[in-house]
């Protein structure tokens, strides 16, 4: 690890002052994923701003939906009672992450920012356009399987790994955040970018700016939810393709459809055209065929990752099916009903 | 010396923390890169805590911080400034006699009783996030005890016997 500046912030106008005049800091949360980075030399901060003394761990009530403070650990908020009475799709996705005891450290905020798992992007012996704009990308043509197949570029091919992020996503989630221009609000659809040609940009904050909360909307869909997660191992293993789907049904027809894919995008992944297709469908396989066909159809695989647009495709039918039923699928028993 | 919040503490200062560690207050200069998993072993001989991968992927360096069990080695010691820490070493004094039975706690009796190891590496991590587990309440049944402890990777496949020592220590505890 480097050496760094500490800094331990005691309020949000702390924490955003204390990264004027240092472009290298970083804040730390969890710390789970930037320690990390600062280990293998990916993160090489020069000043740490410590904001886990900042008044931001509450999950309050707000316009009928709920509000998640930034530092409110993935575990506080996957057993949160509200949550899981509510929003049964973001309390599993949580879930379907990581570790017990990573969980236990880990924030909303962190979650939000935690940095792709490309392979190449960890090993600093390596070109990477997002860890050293212009090098390259070794990814394509390279090992690639666990990389997307949406909306990738020339520059970049890494997904976002979060699980958290996909049940946010289908929920519309809004992201709160504070920084040297003051607070604004950002929708979830436009809070991660597409890599484009600046993969060394994951998200849209400015620098400086600090997620404060990220709010639910009112919106919670039931159980007509679901969080379904591939991955080479049970547990304790990032995403190959997960699904969140989210129904609201009139009898058997589809009046809301909402669904985000995770482990194949640079961003949890929509299609509006899909959604759109599902309503006023009646809630059955057909329907939600068709719907995982379109998807599917704009997917630009690598040879390393091929599998994943079958594998994609069949996650989406399984997953709605999921939801229209109102069965999510289980974190602890792992067949998929 | 303590940290103006808000103000830096340049990289070549060490920053005085205050930790209780298995009971007993400790004030230390710390250095900010130090994790809390180097600064047990390294600096006060708690050599208990195991490091397998200081990556987060394998749950040997699992202690107790405030009674949740977290991964030490991507927990940055300074960060834990006023907390209080459980290692391995301190199992048994949590204990609700102080020492329990043999002067163990009663998961690392049960670990005994069931065979819950072969070469002990990762079972100090086993042991606290075991007592994390419950501390939680959340897993109850089988299935969710094993789903809970997949934050600890066991190389010798003790898996079946850990779970069994756990199922054994809570149904213990309801009776
Ligand atoms: C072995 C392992 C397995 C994992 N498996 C999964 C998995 O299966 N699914 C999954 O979803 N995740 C998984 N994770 C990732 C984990 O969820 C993230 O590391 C965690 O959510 C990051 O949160 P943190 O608070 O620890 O972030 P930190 O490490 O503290 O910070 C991460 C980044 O976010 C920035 N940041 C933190 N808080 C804020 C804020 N409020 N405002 C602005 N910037 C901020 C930091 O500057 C840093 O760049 C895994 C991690 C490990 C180590
Ligand atoms: S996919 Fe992105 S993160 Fe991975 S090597 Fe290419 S540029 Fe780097
Ligand atoms: S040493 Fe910390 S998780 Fe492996
Ligand atoms: S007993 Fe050997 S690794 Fe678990």
């Amino acid at each position: 690890m480097n050496r760094f500046d500490y800094v331990r912030a005691g309020t949000v106008a702390e924490a955003v002052q204390a990264f004027a005049g240092a472009p290298d800091a970083r804040f730390i949360a969890g710390g789970t994923n930037l320690v990390d980075l600062m280990k293998y030399d990916v993160e090489r901060p020069g000043r740490l701003v410590d904001i886990t003394r900042l008044p931001l761990t509450g999950i309050e009530e707000r316009d009928g939906g709920l509000r998640l403070g930034a530092l409110a650990t993935n575990a506080d908020v996957a057993y949160d009672a509200r949550v899981r009475e509510r929003y049964p799709l973001l309390a599993n996705a949580i879930l379907a992450g990581a570790s017990a005891q990573l969980r236990n450290a880990a924030s909303t905020g962190g979650n939000l920012l935690q940095r792709t798992r490309c392979y190449y992007f960890y090993d600093t012996a390596t070109p990477c356009n997002k860890r050293e704009p212009g090098s390259g990308c070794p990814a394509i043509g390279g090992v690639s399987r666990i990389h997307a197949i949406f909306g990738t570029s020339e520059h970049c091919i890494a997904t976002h790994p979060s699980d958290m992020c996909v049940a946010l996503a289908a929920l519309e989630a809004v992201v709160q955040v504070a920084g040297p221009a003051g607070e604004r609000s950002i929708p979830f659809a436009e809070f991660h970018r597409l890599p484009g040609d600046a993969p060394e940009r994951d998200t849209n904050l400015a620098p400086g700016e600090i997620v404060v909360a990220v709010d639910l909307p009112a919106r919670d869909f039931g159980q007509n939810v679901t969080y379904l997660k591939l991955r080479d191992r049970l547990s304790y293993a990032f995403a190959l393709v997960s699904v969140a789907a989210a129904l609201e049904l009139d009898g058997g027809t589809i009046r809301t459809a909402r669904l985000a894919l995770g482990g194949v995008a640079h961003k949890p992944w929509r299609n509006a055209r899909a959604e759109a297709l599902l309503v006023g469908k009646p809630a059955e396989r057909a329907s939600f065929q068709a719907a995982a066909d379109l998807v599917v159809a704009e997917a630009k695989p690598q040879a390393g990752n091929a599998f994943k647009v079958e594998l994609a495709r069949r996650a989406i039918v399984r997953g709605l099916e999921q939801a229209a039923a109102g069965t999510p699928q289980s974190i602890t028993d792992k067949r998929i009903q | 010396m303590l940290i103006e919040s808000g103000s830096p503490v340049a990289a070549d200062n060490r920053i005085g923390i205050s930790l209780t560690i298995n009971g007993q207050q400790r004030e230390l200069q710390v250095a900010p890169w130090t994790t809390l998993l180097d600064l047990l072993r390294e600096r006060l001989d708690l050599t208990g805590t195991k490091k397998g991968c200081d990556h987060g992927q394998c749950g040997a360096c699992t202690v107790l911080v405030n009674g949740t069990r977290v991964n030490s080695c991507l927990t940055l010691a300074v960060m834990k400034d006023g907390a209080e820490i459980t290692t391995v070493e301190g199992l048994a004094g949590l204990a609700n006699d102080g020492a329990g039975s043999n002067g163990l706690h009663p998961i690392q009796a049960a670990f005994i009783e069931h065979d819950a190891f072969q070469c002990g590496y990762c079972t100090p991590g086993q042991l606290c996030s075991s007592v994390g587990l419950m501390n939680e309440g959340h897993a109850k049944s089988r299935d969710e005890i094993r789903e809970a402890m997949s934050g600890n990777i066991c190389r010798c496949g003790a898996y079946t016997n850990i779970v069994d020592a756990i199922e054994d220590v809570m149904q213990g505890e309801a009776r």
